[in-house]
């Protein structure tokens, strides 16, 4: 287990160096300066642009632009934004927990909802609630986020004034509740159907006719026997799922207006800050990265068919 | 221990003067309700087991014998399947007609069932010890550190090599035999009055079958227990069973004491089982083979379900269903416990 541990941590290097490249070219390629940006519509010099563009490295060639920005990210310098010259860091300080929350917050929403629903239609298969949620989840499955999101805001906020269309206090749960649903109901779809069809299955196990014979209560039947392995696929979903929530959360906090990574890395784009779109990009990528090595961590804890060596 | 004293308590007041059979089940009908139609499963089983007594039921797939084990354990899937009739009395109590609870305090403490595929049968998850502890924890509420002591001592008894150091494996780590013993230990944990064994052997290669077999008719024998052997095997029955009843289509078709059985069968279906069993001293002839297949249970055919592939078969088969006939010796004296359910045993014994 430990080795198998040591070895996804050294194979996360080549990823981690890999997806950060991939971004760092994909900025570099795009049109756009921000020096020049940085100058606005007055007449300047151009030899001053050179000197700046000297002075912050642009001049270089691009393999050592990227060994320059790598040397600084292991020591922890995510870099500096050249407009408003803070820090790369800061910028991810002050966005990065929002969005953690948010994601956090819909991922709660996601499985305790998601679960529940799957359960209940899991242990009656075939039956109106089974259809029902079926039907439900696959409104949400082909709904597209932003339409889920602007029709939840158009009902709630403007038409029966509960809630306030945008968040203003990220610390406020009351206001990130609205973001937090319609953020996790893609996810929660899918943990609903997964739970249910692995349910269903699963209750015509042999294992849990064996249950019954040996005269177990419904409770135990269903809570230990039934639950154990219904809960496997959906545990290994939901691992994944939190990476892509953090990344579905860039259109959802542009809808709601909140401050977290999505408008930071927006941001970034149209002003060409390349180091900000690199950093905040690449600690989604280790998000990724480290929620995946849990859940695989975890498989083998839930599934004792499953043993690393 | 609350729960073994309520058990005690449901079983004891009219089980303790009681003195007829272990288990009797009584016109027993099974069916299904399917897209296709009813799906005649069990269609009037009626079969006895004493303590101490081995119960052979064989048959082909879907003659019902399982459904019919399934039924007397409760564990059928209601719906589709429904008991439209039929009685299944345990110590002279119809378990039909006891509440969901009362049944369950039944299953496993009282009568318990070992399953064919134990791989399949025993939870992937959860490791033996607990599988098998689970028994005493749920029915006689030991606490969790009891239970898997026990769960060791159960292990030992049905011969599982280093049971103490083996207790947390799980299933996927134990060989066929091994798992198999594993159920029978589940089975024989609480020391049940009944067992019902569905085909327990037929997962197993031939080796390990006769040891499995070999523990389970030495452990019956040690705790006394009734045992009802479901089985395709004609080979497995000889050894350890006391009586045969052969199902066909859902009805039993002949019933018969072991050995009485294969020296002399008293219906055309069971005489094709017997002669479809290759023997060494007829290598090179061609091996006998009943004609046709099972029939259809959402279409039994009319008169008895065996005509179409009955090579005896005369046009009063295809008419009149043929009732379960006692069968007499050619002198008149009665056989006792033989039975047959063909317009012409006389002539099936004799010929």
């Amino acid at each position: 287990m430990g080795r198998y541990v040591v070895r996804r941590l050294l194979q996360m290097i080549p990823v981690f160096i890999g997806s950060t490249l991939l971004i760092f070219l994909m900025m570099y390629v795009l049109p756009g300066d921000p020096v020049r940006a940085l100058m606005g519509d007055q007449a300047f010099d151009p030899a001053v642009v050179a000197n700046i563009r000297k002075d912050l490295g642009l001049d270089l060639p691009l393999w050592q632009q990227y060994a320059n920005y790598l040397g600084g990210l292991v020591q922890g310098d995510f870099g500096t934004e050249i407009v408003s010259q803070r820090p790369v860091a800061d910028i991810i300080a002050d966005a990065f927990p929002v969005t953690v929350r948010l994601t956090l917050f819909a991922f709660a929403f996601t499985v305790l909802v998601g679960v529940g629903l799957g359960i209940v239609a899991g242990l009656r298969p075939n039956t109106m609630q089974d259809r029902g949620l079926l039907a439900l989840t696959l409104v949400l499955i082909s709904m597209p986020s932003f339409v889920l999101g602007f029709l939840m805001q158009y009902l709630f906020a403007f038409q029966w004034q509960l809630i306030q269309p945008n968040v203003r206090d990220s610390e406020n749960f009351g206001e990130l509740l609205l973001p937090a649903i319609v953020l996790g109901s893609l996810s929660l779809a899918y943990v609903a159907r997964l739970t249910r069809t692995s349910m269903a299955e699963n209750l015509r196990a042999d294992y849990m006719r064996t249950a019954v014979a040996k005269g177990l209560p419904k409770r135990r039947i269903v809570g230990v026997h039934l639950m154990r392995n219904s809960l496997i696929p959906v545990v290994t979903f939901l691992g994944t799922d939190i990476g892509n929530l953090m990344t579905g959360a860039i259109v959802t906090e542009g809808i709601f207006n909140v401050k977290g990574v999505g408008n930071a890395i927006f941001e970034a784009l149209i002003r060409r800050e390349g180091a900000t779109v690199v950093g905040i990009a690449s600690l989604i990528v280790l998000v990724y990265l480290a929620t995946s090595l849990l859940v695989d961590l975890l498989y083998a804890v839930l599934d004792p068919r499953i043993r690393y060596a | 221990m609350s729960i073994i004293d309520k058990t005690d308590a449901v079983l004891e007041p009219e089980s303790v003067g009681f003195e007829g059979p272990l288990l009797d089940v009584r016109d027993l009908h099974v069916e299904f309700h399917t897209r296709d139609g009813v799906a005649k499963a069990v269609n009037g089983v009626n079969y006895s087991v004493d303590a101490g007594e081995t119960l052979a039921v064989l048959g082909e797939s879907g003659s019902g014998k399982s459904v019919t084990a399934q039924a007397i354990m409760g564990i059928l899937d209601m719906p589709p399947g429904r008991i439209p009739r039929g009685e299944i009395m345990f110590r002279g109590q119809d378990m039909l007609k006891m509440s969901e609870e009362q049944r369950r305090r039944i299953r496993g403490r009282k009568i318990a069932m070992i399953f064919q595929d134990a791989l399949s049968s025993l939870n992937p998850v959860l490791s033996v010890g607990y599988q098998l502890g689970e028994m005493y924890r749920v029915h006689e509420g030991l606490s969790k550190k009891a239970a898997k002591a026990k769960a060791i001592e159960m292990m030992d008894r049905v011969k599982i090599p280093a049971a103490a150091a083996r207790v947390n494996d799980y299933p996927h780590q134990f060989s066929g035999g091994m798992r198999q013993r594993i159920m029978i230990a589940m089975a024989l944990a609480l020391e049940p009055d009944l067992i019902i064994a569905d085909e327990p052997t037929t997962a197993l290669d031939v080796t390990v079958q006769a040891q499995v077999m070999d523990l389970l008719a030495e452990l019956q024998r040690e705790y006394q227990m009734g045992l009802i052997l479901i089985t395709h095997d004609l080979g497995v029955v000889a050894d350890v069973a006391d009586k045969i009843a052969v199902m066909y289509a859902g009805r039993i078709v002949e019933r018969a004491p072991v050995h009485e059985l294969y020296k002399n069968p008293g219906h055309p279906y069971t005489k094709g089982l017997l002669e479809s069993i290759p023997r060494l001293d007829q290598k090179g002839q061609e091996l006998y083979a009943i004609k046709g297949l099972p029939p259809n249970l959402t279409r039994i055919p009319g008169g008895c379900a065996f005509n179409p592939r009955c090579p005896m078969a005369q046009d009063v088969c295809r008419t009149d269903v043929p009732p379960l006939h006692p069968m007499t010796a050619p002198d008149g004296t009665e056989l006792v416990g033989r039975a047959s359910a063909c317009h012409f045993w006389k002539e099936t014994v004799n010929g």
